[in-house]
């Protein structure tokens, strides 16, 4: 059975709210009716096959084709299936995912992966602010499963993670790790200024030294066991997070933030 | 049932429910878990007196191992669940935690998950921190040498205890060299161990005893002083010795394959080697209600 497939036909000029296209909602509804539901854009209501050309019939794989910047919330509490989106997405793209896995071919805007629970975001794109993090006001962000990131992360990546794993293959802006509870934030490229501040608990992986705020302390050099299992588990990853070469267990390490309750390590390649 | 000369008599061994579980310790080198496990298992012969009855099952290679290091699998079995979950608390506690350079993981996956490394992470003082990779969650406890890394529970499953078998030789060394050769070719056999030292018992025991206060005593019916003394001796004159190999597994199938490999090994060297007879612990079913008939598993 071929995916169901979204192709979009025209851009509309307001931001669309996609989040009743995923599996879950879509199972044991007619093709009529999936074209029939009604999609918010802007002030006005879009009956899908206004918006999009419909094929294929299998629920459990959306495909959403020459997709750009203004639709939001793709996969919002995707709980089991696949989504893959060839171009661009909004914000708000996984959020409070549940279960299955989300890949986007291209860019996505502010708060991708945010307060999700399980499952996986794959991106190979760039990434907008507030990856894996809570919503404004909300006290937990991302509470389990992986985001992987193929480019680069805005600010704030990892904003009061709770738990689960986000992996940047680029470079991330300010404050990524910030106020993190726990879980595990890895950076292949560069980071910038107040990387972990107020941190919690969790872990910060580099692979490059960042300029660190005074409050986080060095704890020396040191041969950790749980970072080869770290590596193995992302060994089916399409990613160089994947690679044995770019695996290693010794780091140095840097306990912080002081200016919070300093339980959280920033682990620096060595 | 005669093989190369021993007889197999007609009898079956008794065997007992009990609780059991797997751990895998690693360490820096194979030297050191195996200190590690040999600390672990230590003073588990029997639940008559240790609390629990544990072994060495095999060691694994660094590829066979979670965190791609030298280790080893031991497994412990208790009467009851609380019991066997005391049991592997203070052990890892005292003897993987204090070990050199030691890990310690989940050996099985399924069953009723009871605390491995989770109650010990208090240890830390609070510094200890968590990780959950793949789904599971380990523990990283700050130690004096780094990091004592574990996996916050392991999985208990209903499993067997007490299969065994006697050899009944014409002296005490070759006794003790059939048991020998039974014990190498059973430690080959995956879920079981033999939790004696050495594996071998010499002081096999009989349900009961003349004191009231002991529920065990020596097994008359098998000493070889005793032949003209007990009221009913399973000895001819020729027999001067005899061992038992205990055998505790997860299922009986894994209890029977290590009987017959074993049996087979002492069977081997045969009556040659002086070996007269292979026989069982057989309490009338007093002990337990699995039985595993010698002559059915030789068979």
């Amino acid at each position: 059975m071929s995916a169901l497939t979204f192709t979009l036909k025209t851009r509309p000029d307001q931001r669309v709210d996609m989040s009743p296209l995923v599996c879950q909602a879509l199972a044991n509804l007619e093709p009529t009716d999936i074209a029939a539901i009604k999609l918010q854009c802007g002030k006005r209501k879009l009956r899908v096959d206004e918006l999009f050309t419909i094929s294929g019939f299998d629920v459990q794989h959306i495909v959403i084709k020459n997709s750009f910047a203004k639709l939001d919330y793709i996969g919002k509490d995707l709980d089991g299936g696949s989504i893959h989106v060839e171009g661009d997405v909004g914000a708000y793209c996984g959020m409070g995912l549940k279960k299955g896995v989300i890949k986007i071919s291209g860019n996505t805007g502010i708060y991708a992966g945010c307060e999700m629970k399980k499952g996986q975001l794959e991106i190979d794109g760039n990434t907008g602010d507030f990856l894996g993090g809570a919503l404004a006001g909300n006290k937990m962000g991302m509470k389990g499963g992986l985001i992987l990131v193929k480019g680069n992360a805005g600010d704030r990546v990892g904003d009061h993670l709770r738990r689960g794993t986000i992996l940047i293959e680029g470079s991330v802006g300010d404050y990524c790790g910030s106020r993190m509870i726990a879980g595990t934030i890895a950076v292949m490229g560069n980071t910038r200024k107040f990387l972990g501040h107020s941190m919690r608990r969790g872990t910060i992986l580099l692979w490059n030294s960042p300029k660190l705020s005074a409050s986080f302390n060095d704890c020396g050099s040191h041969t950790l066991a749980f970072l080869p299992m770290l590596f193995n588990s992302f060994k089916e990853l399409n990613s160089p997070f994947a690679d044995s070469q770019n695996a290693f267990n010794r780091v140095q390490r840097f306990a912080g933030d002081m200016a919070e309750i300093g339980r959280g390590e920033i682990l620096v390649k060595i | 049932m005669i093989i190369n000369g021993v007889t197999i008599d007609a009898t079956f061994a008794e065997a007992f429910p009990m609780k059991g579980t797997r751990a895998i310790i690693t360490a820096q080198n194979e030297k050191w878990a195996m200190i590690a496990a040999q600390a672990m298992t230590g003073f588990a012969t029997s639940v008559i007196a240790c609390g629990c009855e544990a072994g060495i099952e095999r060691t694994l290679t660094p590829d066979e191992t979670p965190d791609g290091r030298p280790g080893v699998a031991i497994m412990i079995f208790a009467m009851g669940g609380k019991g066997l979950a005391k049991q592997l608390e203070t052990r890892a506690g005292q003897c993987v935690l204090t070990s050199p350079t030691s890990a310690l993981f989940a050996g099985i996956d399924g069953g009723i998950r009871i605390p491995l490394g989770k109650n010990l992470r208090y240890f830390g003082d609070g510094f200890q921190t968590s990780k959950v990779i793949s789904g599971k969650r380990y523990w990283r406890i700050p130690v004096m040498d780094g990091e004592f890394l574990a996996e916050a529970t392991t999985g208990q499953v209903d499993t067997i205890g007490g299969g065994n078998f006697l050899v009944l030789a014409q002296s005490q060394p070759q006794a003790l060299a059939a048991c020998e050769a039974a014990i190498e070719e059973m430690r080959k056999i995956p879920n079981v161990i033999m939790p004696f030292p050495g594996g071998v018992v010499r002081s096999g025991s009989k349900v009961g005893s003349k004191y009231k206060t002991l529920g065990a005593s020596t097994n008359d019916a098998f000493c070889p002083t005793l032949k003209g003394s007990t009221k009913k001796t399973d000895l001819s004159p020729d027999i001067e010795s005899v061992m038992e190999i205990v055998i505790d597994g997860l299922t009986k199938e894994d209890i029977d394959k290590a009987m017959r490999v074993g049996i087979q090994a002492v069977c081997d060297l045969g009556s040659e080697n002086g070996i007269m007879r292979i026989s069982a612990g057989n309490y009338g079913g007093k002990l337990g209600p699995f039985h595993f008939h010698l002559q059915e598993i030789m068979a």
